[in-house]
C-alpha cells in the first residue's frame, strides 16, 4: 500500500487506530470467491474511492465493513473494534457506520423526517423532540426541509438520496459508507447528491464511496482503490490513478469510462 | 310465518358466535405474527419450531382440533381455563382452539407478505443499528400487513364460518341453535337455513368493509 496514498487524507496520527482496518478479508459466495485478501486501512477523515469494474467485489467489501455481508476469514477493525459477531455489539457498532444504499431504502411507510429521526429515537434513545430538531438541521443541511413530511415516493430520486444521507449522519456515525449513491439517478439529479457529499468530505467525514463518478474521485477523494476479481489491484492518489495507472487492467477499465 | 323466530334466542346465539369470532380473531392475529417472526428468524431453533407448528397444526381439521381441546385439554388434562361453569370453560377452549389453528393461517399470510417487503428495507434498518425485533416491528412488518390485508381479510372471514365447529363442544353459538331450530320446525327448514345464512353474511360482510378501508388507506399514504 502506498504511503503517500494513505497519509495524504485528514488528520492521522500514529497514536490513535485507523478508522478502518482489514486484514487478510477473504469472503467466498459459495464457490465464488469475491474478496481475496484485502488489506486495507482507512485513517480518520480519509475519502477512499472504490473503483473497478462490475462484479469486482467493491459492494461486497463496502458491506462487510457493517458486517451486512458476513466475511469467511480475516478480521476488520472500525475504530480500533473488531466487528462483533451478532447481537447488541453489532447493532452498535452499525449505529457508527453509517450507510447509503444504491437503492436509497428510505423507510417507504415513514415520512422523510421520521426515516430521520427513527435511528436516533430507537437506537441512540434520543427524545423525538432533540432527535426532530437534529433531523430538521440535516434536513435543511441537504436542501430538503421543505420535503420533510412527505413520504419517499413522493419525492425524486435525488431528494431520496439525500434524505437517505441526512438518516444516516443523524445517527453521528464515525465513518459513511456510500455504495454507488448516484447510479440509480436521472443524470440531472447526479449533481446535487455529489454535492451533498463533496461537503461532507470538506467537513472531515471518513468515507468509503463505490461510485463511477470520475469527477467526484479527482475532487473529493484522498485516495483511489482499484479492485478487479476480488483484489486490491491498484491503491494510489487520484491524480496517479488517473494520469498514470500502473495495472493493464486499470488502464483498460479507465479506457472504457472515460472513452463515453 | 315468521312468528317462529320469536321463540329462540336468536340474537343470542350471534352474539356467542361473534365474541368467539372477536377473541379469536385477536388470539390469532397476536400468535400468528409471532409465529412469522419465528419463521423468518435468524435463530434457528426458532426456525424450525414455527415451521413444525404451522405445518402440523394446518394439517389437522379444525373439528379434530377443538374437539382435543374438550377431550385433552379439559377432560384428561383437566385445563379449565380459569373457567368454572361448563359454558364457560366450553368456550374458551373452543377460543384457544381456533387461536392455535387460524394463526397458523395468519402466519402464512404474513410470511407472504413479508416476503414482497424489499429486502434493502431491512438493510437499512440493521445498517443504522435497530436489532432483528426492530427491524420487523417496525419496518418489515408494518409494510408486509399492508400487502396481506386481502388475504387476512379471507382467514378473518373463514374464522367466523368456522366459528360453527364450537357447537361440537357444546359451545352454543349460532350453528348450534340451528340444528335444534331445524329439529323443532321442520315445516320451515328452508327459511330457518335462510336466516342463519343471512346471520352470518351480515357478519362477515363488515369485516370486508372495514379491511377494505384500511387497505385503501394504507396505500393512499405511500
Ligand atoms: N448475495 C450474493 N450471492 C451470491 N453471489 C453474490 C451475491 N452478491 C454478490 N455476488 C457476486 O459476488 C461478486 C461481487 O459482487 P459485488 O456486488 O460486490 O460487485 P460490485 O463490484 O459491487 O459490482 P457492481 O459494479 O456491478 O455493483 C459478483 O460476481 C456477484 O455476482
Ligand atoms: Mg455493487
Amino acid at each position: 500500500m502506498s504511503t503517500e496514498a494513505s497519509g495524504s487524507g485528514g488528520a492521522s496520527t500514529g497514536t490513535t487506530p485507523p478508522m478502518i482496518k482489514a486484514a487478510s478479508v477473504d469472503k467466498y459466495f459459495g464457490d465464488l470467491h469475491v474478496l481475496k485478501d484485502i488489506n486495507l486501512e482507512v485513517p480518520r477523515g480519509q475519502v477512499v474511492v472504490v473503483l473497478g469494474p462490475s462484479g469486482s467485489g467493491k459492494s461486497t467489501l463496502c458491506r462487510a465493513i457493517n458486517r451486512l455481508e458476513p466475511i469467511n476469514s480475516g478480521t476488520i477493525e472500525v475504530d480500533g473494534e473488531p466487528l462483533p459477531a451478532e447481537g447488541k455489539a453489532l447493532a452498535a457498532l452499525r449505529a457508527d457506520v453509517g450507510m447509503v444504499f444504491q437503492q436509497f431504502n428510505l423507510f417507504s411507510h415513514k415520512s422523510i423526517v421520521e426515516n430521520v429521526t427513527l435511528g436516533p429515537v430507537k437506537v441512540r434513545k434520543a427524545s423525538q423532540s432533540e432527535a426532530r430538531e437534529t433531523a430538521m438541521e440535516l434536513l435543511e443541511r441537504v436542501g430538503i426541509a421543505d420535503q420533510a413530511d412527505k413520504y419517499p415516493a413522493q419525492l425524486s430520486g435525488g431528494q431520496q438520496q439525500r434524505a437517505a444521507i441526512a438518516r444516516a449522519l443523524a445517527m453521528k456515525p464515525k465513518v459513511m459508507l456510500f455504495d454507488e449513491p448516484t447510479s440509480a439517478l436521472d443524470p440531472e439529479m447526479v449533481q446535487e447528491v455529489l454535492d451533498t457529499m463533496t461537503s461532507l468530505a470538506d467537513e472531515g467525514m471518513t468515507m468509503v464511496v463505490v461510485t463511477h463518478e470520475m469527477g467526484f474521485a479527482r475532487r473529493a477523494a484522498h485516495r483511489v482503490i482499484f479492485m478487479a476479481d476480488g483484489e486490491v489491484v491498484e491503491d494510489s492518489t487520484p491524480t496517479d490513478f488517473f494520469t498514470a495507472p500502473k495495472s493493464d487492467r486499470a488502464k483498460d477499465f479507465l479506457g472504457k469510462i472515460l472513452t463515453h | 310465518m315468521f312468528d317462529f323466530l320469536t321463540e329462540y334466542d336468536i340474537l343470542g346465539a350471534f352474539w356467542v358466535t361473534v365474541q368467539l369470532t372477536v377473541y379469536s380473531a385477536i388470539g390469532s392475529l397476536l400468535w400468528g405474527t409471532i409465529l412469522a417472526g419465528m419463521r423468518v428468524s435468524p435463530v434457528p431453533i426458532m426456525r424450525a419450531f414455527g415451521g413444525a407448528y404451522v405445518n402440523i397444526v394446518r394439517s389437522i381439521p379444525l373439528t379434530l382440533v377443538i374437539i382435543s381441546m374438550s377431550l385433552g385439554l379439559n377432560q384428561t388434562l383437566g385445563a379449565a381455563l380459569g373457567g368454572d361453569v361448563l359454558t364457560t370453560i366450553n368456550f374458551r377452549l373452543a377460543v384457544l382452539g381456533f387461536v392455535l389453528y387460524t394463526s397458523t393461517f395468519v402466519c402464512e399470510s404474513l410470511r407472504s407478505g413479508i416476503n414482497t417487503v424489499p429486502v434493502g428495507q431491512a438493510e437499512a434498518a440493521r445498517a443504522l443499528g435497530l436489532n432483528f425485533g426492530q427491524v420487523l416491528r417496525m419496518i418489515v412488518l408494518p409494510q408486509a400487513f399492508r400487502s396481506v390485508i386481502g388475504p387476512l381479510t379471507s382467514v378473518l372471514i373463514a374464522l367466523t364460518k368456522n366459528t360453527t365447529v364450537a357447537s361440537t363442544i357444546g359451545v352454543a353459538e349460532a350453528s348450534l341453535l340451528m340444528s335444534e331450530m331445524i329439529e323443532n320446525e321442520s315445516d320451515v327448514i328452508g327459511l330457518v337455513f335462510m336466516t342463519f345464512a343471512m346471520g352470518f353474511v351480515i357478519l362477515t360482510l363488515p369485516i370486508g368493509l372495514l379491511l377494505g378501508r384500511v387497505a385503501k388507506k394504507a396505500t393512499v399514504k405511500r
